[in-house]
């Protein structure tokens, strides 16, 4: 074909959903020279999009996903291409009657329309469904149905009338071409697009092929890690109730959600659809062609036999479905993810080579919103996306056989009632601590950060639940991967001393002449400090909004080393690496698997070490911040004086194959003064929330900046880092909010059960019950929700408007759709303010 | 001497009689035996010298008081007594549904293997051919044992060419039959029902979303009319309400195979096209030349389907005089 | 009255058809497998006479134990019993198949014969056009093929085949044998309840044994490709000359 390009500034592989908003939204944003192709045809090039059920509930637990969903609902109804139908989940179950009180919280959160309705409420707005087997319903009138085919187009349209985008249907990617010329960062640049009509030099290559996603990132030698799965759907009709109606859909969307199916009216048929049926995965290589499927590729054959229960649940519901016929049925395929979220952002291994896969169309413009501004600003200004960042994951997570795992445990949660704290039955003990035989043997409950086992609390600290005279939790949903024995652990520390397990942190060091420089364009605060000295800081996007928030330490004039959390190595990596300078005056090295951790602190922490070295262990000898060298049990250790949970200590940074050595010699060490090995409960949550730290993905997302988190030092360093100018115009402004933290008054719901707040997004309203939300639509939501065992209380954290953010406040927060009064304690630490404990 | 069933209506051999000789001809050749012809239930001249123009040296004819009409059984029953008596080295017919029809029923008779609708055919003590599977979407090479092969050529295997023109001689078969084979022999004949139905519709006129309006069919129903055709459409359209449920072509409407589906203003969702995917030929008016039934047409036109149609009418109606 | 439908699980492929890397069969790893269309329309043809006038329809298919998927899904539209004719493969000769379908149906019937059978005019994988014929001639039942109507009478059975413009009329005796083509009705779909009862009817086996006819399959391979680019009559009202001249050629003017 002589018209086709042989270069493009841009070049979006898929014409779904994703691509066509993608290359629309890259129009709107300014962006010219767009290609976009797919190897089927238009409108429907027989992708995922062209079979999708094309509803929309717009409530979800997660803030990304419901934020994205309400703006990807919204980009339809601009179009009006989106009608609303409304949708009701219906419960069959008591626990599921619980789970839609977290609903109507959520709900509440996001300022979305809902409302409980009981089972003939449900039957007045749908006649057929049989209200004896239903126990309520969750009613949301915005639930809306999309015309995701017609959205694509009008979107392609505007890309080639705004900024020339050139459209190839038929046209199937066959390589995608790499520089890979070897580079200190260890990335290797896109450089274009092999096709069966002709090469074309890209600059830029975005991956929006949904289920064959990871087959296209394996032509670079990367992975987006997803697996194309089946969601089984059957039309069945006619039904004269439902023709009546003369539209597309009349009566709302009914989730019964408990049998993990759905029934959506499409015209005079039923679309029931579910997730219920057992994991059915494929390789990306078993889709056929569009020649060889007998419907689309994605439309695979009804496998008959794994629906038959969702019929006889669906006649239980419906009766009159009984005698629809069923007109089209499909194992439609969708993408699953290891974690169930999308895969957006550019390939940590490959510069300029885009994911924007995973993605359904649900959330579908939203999504490309966030993949065009991410391409454009250097990070997606709609919303915080690192739930969703392709660079997450860890190599662990990017086999298939992680893949396929994950996607089938969590293919049947899709309607699912999901803890917040729930463990993966699959794929465990895939990255261990050097003490795990020793943990092991104190009867640890591992807990998994991502693909790290880390102890929650253990077995073996049983008799303090004596001790502190503690109980279980009353409500099973409060007790649900929690034991008390957490608390003791926690009291233990703050009266004696704990040890923690801390090997999951991220250790990355720069090296080389500009390593020091470097550091500081990555970090807020001065990194060109003495050795030995560390630095707590964030680092910001372009925005000045917060990308991370770790630790960095001056190990050598030419040498600095960065330790952050384990739910952020990989993004953290990813963004040296994508920043770092190519000249040769920097190197990157990950440490993480050369380096164990352990953290020791409570008042004892310091008569237990002083057993151990003969090093200065007072504040003069080891200052606050101080990262020194020292040997322990003749392992070479460093020190570093910091604490995450209130009281004095040390992380202890040693050799990863001497770490036992120092872990037993600690011990022995501790006997006499009450030490206790100590779980993850106490570092990450009850220890952290009662001093009020923040956490990165938490409290700290890149919606916020330094000065709202009160992160912000009193004075800017001169050297320029990233998101300078944004955050000096944001100090200028002042903050809107501050980051608190807020005390329940009262913890006893309308049953006289005595309840303990967890998971987050949580609205904190006024005492009228009012949302708080601020000019830029941030909602006063809780980030962070624990049981403070020294208080005796349950502590929340969240933002609050300056004028409420005041010590002494008044408000409510709501957990499972009920209203408990809190009182703002302030920005500061609800747990010993004055840090005295940090200086003991 | 290979022997070639000849189907005729009307007093004429039909098309596929005529691929049958052609065909007939190179097998003969690469068998090096004759060619003969058999006519059953006539014994016209013209038919012979039909017969001759293709190569048949040979016709032998059958006719009989109960050879009245067309009937399987008699059929069968006189190709199996010209296997017998007449002792050819193979006999092909046509792969029409009357030729695969009668020489099954032969073939029963004689309780001899018969391959249906060849493309080659290449004899040997085994024969080896290849004929047509899935209605031609794929080819099957197998081999053939038999005494006597009995054989049908794929409907345009060959086209029908006329060889070194041959005399033929007309041969008078006895044949012998009984009542029996009556009792599957056409009783009657009707005449195709006035108007057509979506389903049977020799044409049929689709229009989708792109029509516009449910006036916008307007045009469509008249070119379907002078093309003796029927409208259909596609699901869009029917919930739009623009046309009754029963107009729908698709995988909840109606399947239709018509030598040619006009799908204007018809993007091709795979949910219309399971509807339509039967049609022998397929013409697609379109505005967007990547839309899916674009792709999938045996024709396009690019443009707007409210200047292409009109155009289209107004120049069947001046051909139509 | 009693009728049977023999019916063949076929691969459901789309527009292309792989071959498996010994050519013996469709490659349909990626397909799902349906009734030859043709004998769909014979089990929603049978189910009608029987709604209309009573009796039973049973459904037969000689092939592996997959097959029960195609007799399930008969029962699902209304047949009343299914029965698999055990063989080792879907892809018996003709000859094969005629003679072991033939010992089924005299196993099945006993002194009662069926009042109808009714096959597919052909297969839609192997359309070899003879299993029908042969085994109502085995079973010395008269049989006509390319049946597009069926009506039923005390003693005879009324059959349309479609011709140019028209139909053939055919009268059978009773007990015969229809070869029956698709657009003889609009086959219905499954309801729910239907396809949820007939998981639970007991379909009845039988052991095929049949000798090899004279036909072996080599192999199976796709016909050179004949690129089917879509010919581009032209843009806007100008092309309509080119059009006319494509309706003359098909001779629907």
């Amino acid at each position: 074909m002589s018209d086709f390009p042989t270069s493009a500034k841009v070049v979006v592989i898929g014409a779904g959903i994703v691509g066509n908003c993608l290359v629309g939204h890259l129009a709107r944003l300014g962006w010219t020279d767009l290609v976009l192709l797919d190897k089927g045809p238009l409108p429907n090039p027989g992708g995922s999009t062209g079979h999708a059920s094309n509803f929309i509930f717009p409530v979800d637990h997660n803030k990304e996903m419901a934020l994205l969903g309400e703006q990807s609902a919204n980009q339809y109804r601009d179009m009006n291409l989106s009608v609303d139908s409304g949708g009701i989940e219906v419960a069959r179950t008591q626990e599921r009657m619980d789970e839609l009180q977290r609903r109507m919280t959520s709900a509440a959160a996001w300022g979305i329309e809902a409302h409980l309705l009981d089972p003939a409420q449900v039957k007045e707005l749908v006649p057929f469904v049989n209200e004896d087997v239903i126990l309520g319903g969750f009613y949301c009138p915005t639930v809306s149905v999309v015309d995701s085919l017609e959205t694509g187009t009008v979107m392609r349209k505007e890309a080639i009338e705004k900024a020339g985008c050139q459209v190839f249907a038929n046209t199937e990617v066959l390589d995608i071409l790499t520089d890979d010329t070897p580079r200190p960062n260890g990335r290797r640049k896109v450089t274009g697009v092999v096709t069966d009509k002709g090469t074309i030099d890209a600059e830029y290559v975005v991956v929006a092929c949904g289920v064959w996603s990871n087959q296209i990132a394996y032509m670079a030698d990367t992975y987006i890690p997803l697996v194309p799965a089946v969601h089984q759907m059957a039309d069945v009709g006619p039904l004269d109730v439902l023709a009546e109606t003369n539209n597309e859909i009349g009566y709302p969307i009914v989730r019964d959600m408990d049998t993990f199916c759905y029934e959506r009216q499409s015209a005079g048929s039923m679309e029931v659809g579910s997730y219920a049926h057992r994991p059915i995965l494929h390789h990306p290589d078993e889709i056929p062609s569009n020649e060889e499927a007998a419907l689309s590729p994605t439309e695979m054959p009804f496998t008959a036999d794994d629906f038959d229960q969702q019929m006889e649940e669906a006649i239980e519901l419906m009766d009159m479905l009984g005698d629809a016929e069923i007109k089209y049925a499909i194992n439609g395929l969708l993408s699953l993810t290891p974690d169930a979220m999308p895969c957006l952002g550019e390939l940590p291994d490959v510069e300029n080579f885009w994911a924007a896969s995973a993605v359904w169309v649900k959330e579908g413009p939203g999504m490309a919103q966030v993949v065009a501004e991410w391409m454009t600003h250097g990070y997606p200004r709609v919303i915080d996306s690192h739930g969703a960042d392709v660079a997450r994951f860890y190599d662990e997570e990017k086999s298939d056989e992680h893949i396929w795992a994950r996607a089938s445990e969590h293919f049947n949660k899709t309607y699912g009632i999901v803890h917040p704290a729930e463990q993966w039955e699959s794929r465990r003990h895939l990255v261990e601590a050097p003490f795990k035989s020793r943990q092991e043997a104190l009867g640890a409950e591992f807990f998994q950060a991502r693909v790290w086992e880390r102890p929650q609390w253990y077995t073996s600290n049983a008799d303090l639940v004596e001790r502190y005279g503690l109980e279980e939790r009353c409500v099973e949903w409060d007790n649900r991967w929690w034991n008390p024995i957490t608390v003791g652990e926690h009291l233990n520390l703050r009266e004696n001393c704990g040890l923690i397990d801390l090997s999951a942190f991220q250790i990355f060091e720069l090296e080389g002449p500009g390593a020091v420089e470097f550091a500081d364009y990555l970090a807020v605060n001065k990194i060109d400090v003495p050795v030995g000295r560390s630095v707590y800081t964030p680092w910001l996007n372009q925005d000045g909004g917060f990308h991370s928030d770790l630790t960095m330490m001056r190990m050598a004039e030419d040498r600095v080393r960065i330790v952050t959390g384990v739910f952020d190595g990989g993004r953290d990596e990813f963004w040296v690496r994508k920043h770092m300078p190519n000249d040769g005056s920097v190197t990157f090295t990950n440490l993480t698997k050369q380096i164990s951790t352990l953290g020791l602190w409570g008042p004892n922490a310091p008569a237990v070490l002083g057993q151990l070295t003969d090093h200065d262990l007072s504040h003069e000898g080891s200052p606050y911040g101080s990262y020194l060298p020292v040997t322990i049990a003749g392992v070479e250790c460093h020190l570093f004086r910091i604490s995450y949970v209130g009281d004095t200590g040390w992380e202890i940074y040693m050799p990863w194959d001497e770490a036992g050595t120092v872990f037993d010699a600690i011990m022995e060490a501790g006997k006499d003064h009450g030490l206790r090995i100590t779980g993850g409960g106490v570092y990450s949550l009850s220890g952290r929330i009662e001093k009020g730290y923040r956490l990165m993905g938490a409290e700290l997302e890149s919606e916020y900046n330094p000065i709202e988190a009160g992160l912000a030092r009193p004075k800017v360093k001169a050297a320029d880092f990233i998101g300078k100018e944004a955050y000096l115009a944001a100090r200028e402004a002042g903050a809107e909010v501050q980051c608190v933290t807020l005390i329940v008054d009262d913890n006893v719901d309308s049953h006289g059960n005595e309840r303990f707040m967890q998971g987050g997004n949580e609205p904190i309203l006024t005492l009228d019950g009012e949302r708080i939300v601020d000019s830029h639509g941030r909602i006063s939501r809780v980030t962070t929700a624990g049981y403070s065992p020294s208080l005796g209380k349950n502590l929340l954290m969240g933002y609050l408007p300056n004028e409420l953010a005041v010590p002494g406040t008044k408000l409510q927060s709501m957990y499972m759709n009920e209203l408990y009064p809190c009182t703002v304690v302030g920005s500061g630490s609800a747990f010993d303010p004055e840090d005295t404990r940090l200086k003991g | 001497m290979l022997l070639v069933i000849l189907e005729h209506e009307n007093g004429q051999l039909v098309e596929a009689a005529r691929e049958a000789l052609t065909f007939g001809r190179v097998l003969a050749e690469k068998m090096g035996e004759d060619l003969e012809a058999a006519l059953i239930g006539r014994d016209d001249d013209d038919l012979v010298e039909a017969a001759g123009q293709y190569g048949a040296e040979t016709v032998h004819t059958a006719t009989h008081d109960l050879l009245t009409d067309y009937g399987p059984d008699a059929y069968g029953s006189v190709i199996a007594q010209m296997v017998e008596s007449l002792d050819p080295d193979a006999v092909l017919s046509c792969g029409s549904d009357r030729g695969n029809e009668f020489m099954a029923n032969a073939a029963a008779r004689l309780d001899a293997p018969f391959v249906a609708n060849c493309t080659d055919a290449n004899p040997g003590d085994t024969w080896e051919m290849t004929r047509v599977q899935w209605g031609g979407s794929l080819l099957e090479d197998a081999t053939l044992t038999a005494d006597v092969p009995l054989l049908t050529c794929g409907l345009h295997a060959v086209a029908a060419e006329i060889g070194d023109e041959e005399d033929a001689d007309a041969e008078e078969f006895d044949v012998d039959l009984d009542e029996s084979v009556t009792i599957t022999m056409v009783k009657d004949r009707v005449v195709q029902e006035a108007g057509v139905t979506l389903p049977t519709a020799p044409v049929v006129v689709g229009g989708g979303r792109g029509v516009g309006s449910e006036d916008g069919f307007g045009q469509l129903e008249e070119l379907a009319a002078l093309l003796g055709g029927r409208v259909g459409c596609s699901r869009a359209v029917t919930n739009l309400g623009w046309r009754p449920h029963a107009d729908q072509v698709g995988q909840t409407g109606t399947r239709i195979a018509p030598e040619i589906y006009i799908a204007s203003g018809i993007s091709g969702a795979i949910q219309h096209w399971v509807g339509a995917m039967a049609s022998k030929h397929i013409l697609a008016i379109n505005t967007d030349k990547e839309a899916n039934m674009v792709t999938k047409a045996d024709w396009a036109v690019i443009g707007d389907l409210h200047e292409v149609i009109p155009a289209i009418i107004a120049e069947v109606q001046s051909r139509k005089g | 009255m009693k009728i049977l439908c023999c019916v063949k699980r076929v691969p459901a492929p789309g527009a292309k058809i792989n071959v498996t890397a010994d050519g013996q069969d469709v490659d349909a790893a990626h397909l799902g497998f349906t009734t030859s269309p043709h004998e769909e329309c014979a089990v929603e043809g049978a189910v009608q006479l029987i709604e209309e006038h009573g009796g039973e329809v049973t459904v037969l298919t000689l092939g592996t134990g997959d097959a029960e998927e195609q007799l399930r899904y008969a029962v699902s539209v209304g047949a009343t019993h299914g029965v698999l004719v055990e063989a080792d493969t879907n892809q018996w000769d003709p000859q094969r198949t005629a003679q072991a379908i033939t010992a089924a149906i005299r196993e099945l019937e006993g002194d009662e014969p069926f009042d109808l059978i009714m096959f597919g005019n052909e297969s839609a994988d192997a359309g070899g056009f003879q299993v029908g014929i042969r085994t109502a001639m085995a079973l010395g039942r008269p049989i006509v093929q390319g049946i597009k109507g069926v009506e039923i009478s005390d003693d005879t059975i009324t059959a349309r085949r479609e011709i140019d413009g028209g139909f053939e009329v055919y009268e059978l005796p009773r007990p015969a044998v229809l070869g029956i083509k698709e657009g003889l009705n609009l086959p219905r779909y499954p309801t729910m309840k239907g396809r949820l009862a007939s998981k639970k009817v007991e379909l009845n086996s039988i052991t095929a044994s049949a000798a090899e006819g004279g036909q072996a399959r080599v192999k199976l391979h796709r016909p050179e490709e004949t690129v089917s680019e879509t010919v581009i009559l032209g843009t806007g009202a100008e092309a309509a000359a080119a059009v006319v001249d494509v309706l003359d050629e098909l001779g629907v003017l």
